[in-house]
């Protein structure tokens, strides 16, 4: 029963650590900011709650089970209110995105007008 | 002055679960988390965050299959935007586009919009009247977040709040 547990940490920590890579790298190759902030979504999201579930399975029922599955909450909550603030940041600037067909730049309000 | 007590009790609560202890013997210990408690309800009174405004979400078994739901979403939209990275040429088509949003309250709108950014390809930018301004990484990941139903199914956990 231990090994299964441990076997199944180890995958998921493997797929956290793979998972992690993976947006680093993107957040290297991708051409823009917007573009960028989709990479560091795979990290936030994927990556973080498999190595959390990972440490779970390694915790068993304690207390530390709890405090990571409260871990695992602010992060569901906090992270893509923190990626809207910087996209929204942008924006407001005037931060032109990369590659994106201009119609899709015009504002709404000329659009009606 | 009911909300402000429940906040309190509530972080009491969650401070014991975390400490792991409330024994009298770790004074100073005990004083950081009373401390810091009282100043979390000052803060509370003084951003105005109380009244009739909901402190927390209600469990509710539509909103866990709503998260169950998400989570696939998440998982599927992971491995699309993996792929795009670790493909040899990158090949991307960034769009910005408009979403609807129905729902009635700023909880149900922040919720869709939360969605929107935590499912990787497609950000939420800015919030214009009752549209969402969306930036998505291809034409594929803006047409499948418009062609999905994730909007009604937020609405409708907004409904069953009341």
């Amino acid at each position: 029963m231990e090994m299964i547990i441990d076997l199944a940490s180890w995958a998921f920590l493997l797929a956290g650590i793979f998972f992690i890579f993976t947006g680093t790298l993107g957040m290297l190759r991708l051409p823009d900011f917007y573009t960028r902030l989709h990479a560091a979504g795979i990290t936030d999201t994927l990556g973080t709650e498999l190595m959390l579930i990972a440490m779970m399975l390694q915790a068993g029922w304690s207390i530390v089970t709890v405090k990571l599955l409260m871990i695992s909450l602010f992060i569901f909550f906090t992270s893509p209110t923190a990626t809207h603030a910087l996209a929204n940041a942008a924006n407001a600037v005037g931060l032109r995105p990369f590659g994106v067909p201009e119609a899709d730049l015009r504002p709404k309000k000329t659009e009606e007008a | 002055m009911r909300h402000i007590l429940g906040l309190g009790a509530s972080l009491a609560a969650f401070w014991m679960l975390l400490s792991g202890s409330i024994s009298l013997d770790h004074k100073l210990v005990l004083g950081f988390g009373v401390a810091s408690i009282i100043l979390t309800m000052f803060l509370a009174i003084r951003m105005d965050r109380l009244d009739g405004f909901p402190v927390s979400i209600r469990l509710s078994p539509n909103l866990i299959r709503y998260w169950i739901w998400l989570a696939k979403e998440i998982g599927k939209a992971n491995i699309d935007v993996a792929k795009i990275v670790l493909a040899p040429n990158i090949k991307i088509s960034p769009r910005m586009v408009r979403v609807k949003a129905t729902q009635q309250t700023d909880v149900g709108i922040a919720t869709f919009a939360n969605s929107i950014t935590l499912t990787p390809g497609t950000v939420s930018v800015d919030i214009e009247d009752d549209e969402i301004l969306v930036h998505a990484i291809t034409d594929d990941m803006a047409a499948g977040l418009i062609e999905s139903d994730m909007d009604e199914r937020v609405t409708a956990l907004e409904l069953k709040y009341r």
